[in-house]
């Protein structure tokens, strides 16, 4: 009665593979490419522009990066990071800019909330259900249009929209009535609007890429559709979301205008009310880049050491993020991005 | 209520709040084109629809008009944008034509030439590029660049040779323009990469078995296989050059001034100031009806050429879907 099942693990270890002969080395590469001097000169001149152009690339973010790196390292102190800024007009009195870093975050945490779900939501409905066709298609192309709208113009139409009188509740209402508009979660509605095409993006790349046979595989085991993109779907791609909303929450923290229109770019955070947590998200405040606007030279605090500083953070924030993004794919490239896919 | 929203979902209900979800993004645009062009349409109207896209006059009076809420003979939505106009388009065309050069030969470069060691320097590298925030642009354009300009570029003679039209510093169409090539061609690159490394290998094979060498292979085949996402890359760049508001603000030199090319090389040293960077530096004084106006009819420009040139680029796009690639 008692069969013995052997399971793959009980086997014996197969001995490693040895051809006849003893082990072989790896053959020998032979440089088969073609010698320039066969080119025309044209085309030299072309292959010397490739070469050219690659290095400048790399020479301009090399300078970029050691510029700020040197700048940043020479005037950001621990101080500047954990003190609250001053309104001054000497540079050692304007304090630091623990404000803005909370803001940062702040923003980039309200706005990769609301952006996530409905860019994952409208991945899903495009590539499983998609019925209308024309609709899916006029679904996608629109976010092609928000992905390429300005900055600065989605700032202002969030402030023609939020100074509503049905948005009240958002933000601050001034004694006559009018609504100021501007706070915490206006600025991230409309920052969920920057983050919401990258999501999207790399949610539909990953769903597209999970093999039909997988979903066949789950509706023939009984599960309704929306079963599959919960239990099957939906967790074989959260890699792709993770690193859409890596890219996103990199361009939420690189925008500027939202902040400087939708979130007062106040020197310290603003509660507004008496709700506790709240009160916070109602008010303004600042985030890094308009801290890094308004203390260069185009802003009022004109402090520039303030501004190296700040965007030194800012650009470590963001390579932060970069690096995370190439984690996250490598860690889940059965689904995900191909190797060497810039992911436009 | 929570148990019914932890139930099993019907297949028909998750449609529906899915596709109610998709639909969302249709909303968002229609409001965004319905809220700006009524906040817009004062100007509209009061400058025969189109009046105040010309030039006359100096734009930064009027705008300042504006704000103050003077009346300029009666009329205080009078506004003639014409050198903010052509100081976006000047800038952008610049840009993405120089752009567009520099990001074709990086991106032959990265998907053809590279030694796969620096290949795998130079991919995060573009990525990195892509993503720095545009106010690190505008921070190095307006501490870095402008003042190398102003000291080692810009004699005194040719100072003092304009200096009752405009007074030359550092800010000016040469450092705009060269900070916002930068800004833009990490995006090119990372369009027309993809497009390279998605066509088919063998064409290019092809082509290197009949004899050609590697540039010409590239050159007469890929490229042209991929030429609908150059295209596409263009248009997006354009479209993204349009509407950065916050590093031009910062090293345009922040005047409404048309630069002209008679005048030389005076030409290159002249500040301007694009639409976005209009409404960046006039967000403040948006109680002012007039200028609040103004500034919504500029971002309704920018907006209805950025949505031609979304929709061009999705349809510059679709050439490729026909051999069964994705950009």
């Amino acid at each position: 009665m008692a069969t013995e099942i052997r399971t793959p693990g009980t086997l014996p270890p197969l001995p490693p593979y040895v051809p006849p002969g003893g082990p072989r080395r790896p053959p020998r590469r032979r440089r088969t490419g073609e010698s320039l001097s066969t080119w025309r000169y044209g085309d030299r001149v072309a292959f010397a522009l490739c070469w050219a152009c690659g290095l400048a690339l790399c020479l301009i973010a090399a300078a970029i990066v050691v510029y700020l790196g040197v700048r940043g390292v020479q005037y950001l102190t621990f101080t500047l990071l954990t003190t609250h800024p001053e309104a001054g007009l000497d540079q050692a009195k304007t304090g630091g800019f623990l404000d803005p870093i909370v803001g940062t975050v702040l923003l980039t945490v309200i706005g990769i909330a609301i952006a996530t779900p409905i860019a994952v939501g409208t991945a899903v409905w495009i590539v499983e259900y998609g019925r209308p066709s024309a609709f899916a298609r006029a679904v996608e192309s629109g976010i092609e249009i928000v992905a390429g709208t300005p900055d600065i113009v989605i700032a202002i139409f969030g402030l023609a929209l939020f100074q509503q009188h049905l948005f009240a509740p958002l933000s601050l209402t001034a004694d006559g009535g009018a609504v100021f508009g501007r706070s915490f979660m206006t600025a991230g509605a409309m920052m969920s609007l920057i983050a919401l095409p990258m999501v999207f993006g790399t949610t539909r790349e990953g769903l597209q890429a999970v093999p039909a046979h997988v979903r066949e595989a789950s509706y023939g085991l009984g599960k309704t559709r929306i079963a599959t993109i919960r239990r099957v779907l939906l967790p074989s791609v959260r890699s792709n979301i993770s690193t859409g909303m890596a890219l996103g929450m990199g361009r939420i923290c690189g925008d500027t205008a939202v902040v400087i229109v939708l979130l007062g770019a106040t020197l310290r955070l603003e509660s507004e009310g008496s709700i506790p947590g709240f009160n916070a998200l109602k008010g303004t405040g600042s985030t890094l880049t308009s801290y890094v606007y308004n203390n260069s030279p185009a802003g009022e605090g004109n402090a520039p050491q303030k501004a190296y500083a700040a965007a030194f953070v800012l650009l470590l924030i963001v390579v932060a993020l970069n690096l995370a993004v190439d984690v996250i794919a490598r860690r889940g490239s059965q689904t995900g991005l191909q190797n060497g896919r810039l992911g436009a | 209520m929570l148990e019914r929203l932890r139930a099993p979902w019907s297949d028909r209900r998750a449609e529906r709040v899915l596709g109610a979800l998709a639909s969302l993004v249709l909303l968002v645009i229609a409001l965004m084109i319905v809220f700006v062009a009524v906040k817009a349409w004062p100007t509209l109207r009061n400058n025969h629809l189109i009046g105040w896209l010309g030039f006359g006059g100096d734009v930064d009076a009027q705008i300042s008009d504006q704000v103050n809420g003077v009346g300029r003979g009666g009329d205080q939505f009078a506004i003639n944008a014409g050198p903010l106009i052509y100081a976006t388009v000047l800038t952008t065309a610049v840009a993405v034509v120089v752009g567009l050069a520099f990001a074709l030969f990086s991106a032959i470069f990265i998907v053809e030439f590279a030694p796969p060691r620096l290949r795998r320097v130079i991919v995060p590298v573009v990525r990195l590029l892509a993503a720095v925030p545009s106010v690190i642009y505008g921070l190095i354009g307006i501490l870095v660049l402008a003042p190398f300009v102003n000291d080692h570029l810009l004699p005194d003679g040719r100072k003092r040779s304009v200096e009752y039209v405009v007074q030359l510093s550092g800010t000016s169409l040469l450092v705009a323009t060269l900070v916002l090539t930068v800004m833009i061609t990490p995006i090119m690159i990372a369009i027309i990469t993809d497009a390279l490394y998605s066509v088919p290998k063998s064409w290019t094979e092809g082509a290197v078995a009949l004899g050609v060498n590697r540039w010409r292979a590239t050159w007469t085949v890929s490229v042209r296989a991929a030429r609908p996402a150059i295209i596409a890359a263009a248009v997006l760049a354009t479209a993204r050059a349009l509407g950065e508001g916050i590093m031009l603000s910062m090293v345009s030199g922040g005047r409404g001034f048309s630069p002209n090319p008679l005048d030389g090389l005076s030409f290159l040293f002249e500040p301007l100031r694009p639409l976005a960077a209009t409404i960046v530096e006039n967000v403040e004084s948006l109680n002012a009806p007039a200028i609040r106006s103004s500034v919504y009819a500029f971002a309704l420009l920018l907006l209805l050429s950025s949505f031609a040139l979304s929709v061009g680029g999705y349809i510059a796009k679709q050439p490729m879907k026909k051999y069964g690639i994705r950009v």
